[in-house]
């Protein structure tokens, strides 16, 4: 071991044992490790400044398919998760607030009230997962819709759209060549990223809902979905197990009025994953 | 009349002799007080062998790339292994050893001492970001192993995804995740041990120039470098998954993926010489013995590259297909960074202006950076501008400016730090008559690498290129011969430096006269750098700081009263 912790483990019969060495007081301490959560909490966010970005560029260039595919999304699902984040971030701030005042036993007990708050988020999201999956809703090449989903698709004539049912697995350009050579001019359906948008102008023989052959590149939708949720919820998974270790730390009363850091950071980490998630339930879910 | 300021500790000879043998190198002892230190100062200087190591490695693939190009067509090895060799070199040197060689090893060992504190904010944190490093690190090399990236060290997809045949790509894109998540711990580190371990007295405005530079080049190692990890993580699951985020062929946008790789990759070449620049902010006003010229420009205008510094990345894509009107706002920006960079160079240059200025080694780098980095930067200004860049892009002339700018300037100046902490570090004083060889070499070297490839590029010679027309022979074997000189330069350095921990003079205290906290301590540091907090003065006042022939440095004294020294 190293000194540094030598040290610190000979001081643990003093009433300043968490103080480190190398820190003058308590409260520099803890303002310390304050400021180093937050400025990691700006960092995470930014790491999902990527996504965000990606869908931004991709709902603007292809608003139609984002339109399209929320509809595939469950609402009431999202809108449950919502709240149970929610609750789980009260029962959080709360478990924050008994450390502070050395109630323990109802900090162990709002601590595992959270973490099966968490649980009930994963379960949930794993039913709409699961539900994707079996409707071979997924992104990028494993987009391969069941026929109840692309109806319409189905029933279109095969020769003059490649192959409707999934439009992923066909590169852009094929699907121009093969639109190209039957119609003489490229499809309106048919349209590579590099293309402009077509937007959400309707023809009047477009009025009724949208359909799947109407509507390319629906994988960006899902693709973008997965990304979001699936790292979201690997925050979720590591959160939840912040949230499982300061419990176990707090039962066994490491915790006190005095010094009571670990749980209010994890209460910092899980208040951004709850945060995160309420951007993305609107964005992903109500789209209109 | 003057005596010995009797605030300080003074470094006499006996308690040089406790220095000598109880320091943080010594105490405590072990492999694995070593592995599981979590004292800055060590880490410090495990990171420095760490990265000196990947130096090597990285300056072996660029001597094997300079010898493939001493002649047209094949001359030692094939194409493929070529466009490996390149894509290694870069890689490694851009990853591995420029974005953490100063702010890891300098910046780990003297940040907290400048501080007047015993450690960073938080030393189990900086344990695992080197830990990270070394992970990063060895990912990079396993790549090798499992076949190779022949991708250019910015993996551009579509190529990246899916025509290299390489799987290494997914294990050396892991690993630059890794490293930036190093990056990161290290900067929210030193960011707040500024802010909270200041001591009392040390007001933002007393703070050595080093840290506003370091303080500046974390905040972008905390902003630009979590952007590198989601897009790394991006072509990962696009190559492993397929995505179609960045892939054209399933509705991607492959510019998306370039947008994203310069808004880390733009900041990052500040991550590299901010720094470097700070460094040299020590240098100039040490060795010309004078206070600091325009400290507040200095400390303000690493803020200002630091902001602007997000702003400017889409210079990298003019000739991608921007609007019109982006590429237009992004030259101009471009070119806003020149100013707070000029700003520096004319602080320092005025900072000599009528100093006591002394050729050491540590100087003659400080020189050699203001010097190249001119260059450097100017030849930026032609790639900033749109007309040129369109003739510019992706030729030599690009290889060469950004060779200045880090290698020439943000490596020169990790040099001019490494030497003028050196004594500091190990307790040992190198030899000068070889430090200014090696620097002579170095630098002519260096020029006589780069600056024909100015030329090449002008002419033409696109980067990255295996074969070239014949008339381009002479300037490419210029440029290898002037590479071979670096390489010696380089091992020179290393076999002084190493005799010095062996057979070099202990160092004093303060060899150099410099006012900063850390030469206030002993030479090594003890483990925990001062009993007490010493007291803050002036960075730059060097009135009071004499040479002192008994210790062979310099010590504080305090200047007696004329009317005391009469009575």
């Amino acid at each position: 071991m190293s000194t540094a912790a030598k040290t610190h483990a000979s001081l643990t019969d003093t009433p300043q044992a968490h103080v480190a060495h190398h820190f003058h007081t308590a409260s520099q301490q803890f303002e310390a490790a304050v400021q180093g959560m937050w400025i990691f909490l700006a960092t995470e966010i930014l790491l999902f400044s990527g996504l965000f970005c990606a869908y931004a560029v991709f709902r603007t260039n292809h608003p139609e398919v984002f339109e399209y595919a929320h509809q595939f999304l469950s609402k009431p699902l999202g809108a449950i998760n919502t709240v149970i984040l929610l609750c789980s971030s009260f029962t959080m701030a709360a478990a924050v607030w008994a450390s502070q005042h050395g109630r323990r036993r109802t900090a162990v007990a709002l601590l595992c009230l959270t973490l099966l708050g968490g649980f009930g988020f994963l379960g949930i999201k794993f039913v709409e997962y699961e539900h994707k999956w079996k409707e071979g809703l997924l992104w990028g090449i494993h987009y391969q819709p069941h026929a109840e989903n692309a109806s319409a698709a189905a029933e279109a004539p095969a020769v003059a759209f490649g192959e409707p049912a999934v439009p992923a697995a066909v590169s852009a350009s094929e699907n121009i060549e093969a639109a190209t050579a039957e119609t003489g001019e490229p499809d309106p359906a048919f349209r590579p990223a590099s293309l402009g948008p077509p937007g959400l102008r309707r023809t009047a023989a477009s009025a009724a809902p949208r359909t799947e052959q109407q509507v390319h590149n629906v994988q960006t939708f899902f693709g973008v979905y997965f990304l979001m949720t699936g790292l979201h919820g690997l925050h979720v998974i590591a959160g939840m197990a912040l949230i499982a270790w300061v419990a176990w730390r707090a039962l066994k009363g490491a915790f006190s009025p005095a010094y009571f850091t670990p749980v209010a950071m994890v209460g910092l980490y899980w208040h951004l994953v709850d945060v995160i998630w309420i951007y993305l339930f609107p964005l992903l879910y109500l789209i209109h | 009349m003057s005596v010995i300021d009797p605030t300080v500790p003074t470094a006499l000879p006996s308690s040089a002799e406790d220095a000598a043998s109880d320091n943080y190198l010594t105490r405590p002892s072990g492999l694995r007080s070593w592995l599981f230190t979590v004292d800055h100062k060590r880490i410090g200087v495990m990171y420095l062998v760490s990265i000196l190591t990947a130096f090597l490695l990285g300056g072996i693939f660029a001597i094997l790339l300079r010898t493939e190009l001493l002649g047209p067509q094949k001359t030692v090895i094939e194409a493929d292994t070529y466009n490996q060799f390149f894509t290694l070199h870069g890689a490694i040197m851009i990853f591995l050893v420029i974005i953490p060689s100063i702010p890891a090893t300098l910046g780990n060992f003297v940040l907290p001492i400048m501080l007047g504190a015993k450690d960073l904010a938080f030393p189990r944190l900086n344990l695992l970001s080197y830990y990270l490093y070394l992970g990063g690190a060895l990912l990079a090399l396993l790549a090798i192993v499992l076949g190779g990236v022949d991708t250019g060290w910015t993996f551009y997809p579509p190529y990246s995804i899916e025509a290299a045949p390489y799987n290494g790509v997914i294990v050396v894109l892991a690993g630059v995740f890794l490293l930036g998540f190093s990056s990161i711990l290290t900067g929210l580190n030193f960011v707040v041990t500024i802010h909270k371990l200041r001591p009392p007295g040390m007001g933002w405005f007393r703070m050595p120039l080093f840290l506003w530079s370091l303080y500046a080049t974390s905040i972008i190692q905390i902003l630009a470098t979590p952007v590198l990890g989601v897009t790394v993580l991006l072509l990962i699951v696009e190559r492993t998954l397929k995505f179609g985020i960045f892939h054209p062929g399933l509705g991607g946008d492959p510019i998306l993926y370039q947008h994203f790789f310069w808004f880390y990759s733009h900041p990052a070449v500040y991550i590299m010489i901010l720094p470097a620049m700070g460094i040299v902010s020590e240098l100039v006003s040490v060795f010309s013995r004078k206070h600091i010229f325009g400290y507040p420009f200095i400390a303000f205008s690493s803020v200002a590259i630091a902001m602007f510094g997000f702003f400017v990345w889409g210079h990298h894509m003019f000739v991608s297909g921007q609007s019109p009107l982006v590429t237009v706002l992004f030259s101009l920006l471009t070119y806003s960074v020149s100013i707070p960079s000029a700003v520096k160079v004319f602080n320092w240059l005025a900072t000599m202006h009528g100093g006591s200025i002394s050729l050491k080694t540590p100087m003659l780098y400080a020189l050699g950076f203001v010097f190249l980095f001119g260059i450097g930067g100017l030849t930026g200004l032609f790639l900033g501008a749109l007309a040129t860049d369109v003739h510019l892009h992706d030729t030599y002339f690009v290889v060469s400016h950004f060779h200045y700018v880090m290698l020439g300037s943000a490596l020169i100046a990790m040099l001019g730090g490494m030497h003028y902490w050196w004594p500091k570090i190990t307790g040992r004083m190198y030899s000068e008559r070889w430090g200014v060889t090696a620097f002579v070499l170095v630098i002519i070297g260096f020029n006589l690498t780069f600056f024909p490839q100015f030329i090449m590029g002008t002419h033409g010679m696109p980067r990255r290129y295996y074969n070239y027309p014949p008339e381009f022979t002479f300037l490419n074997q210029l440029s290898t011969t002037g590479s071979y000189i670096m390489a010696v330069s380089f091992v020179l350095m290393a076999a002084y430096l190493l005799h010095s921990l062996v057979r070099g003079r202990r160092a004093p205290a303060n060899p150099w006269g410099g006012a900063t906290l850390e030469w206030q301590c002993s030479s090594p540091p003890p483990t925990y750098n001062f009993e007490t907090p010493p007291p803050v003065r002036d960075p730059y006042d060097f009135r009071n700081i004499e040479y002192d022939p008994a210790s062979g440095g310099y010590r504080r004294i305090v200047p007696v009263p004329a009317t005391v020294s009469k009575g």
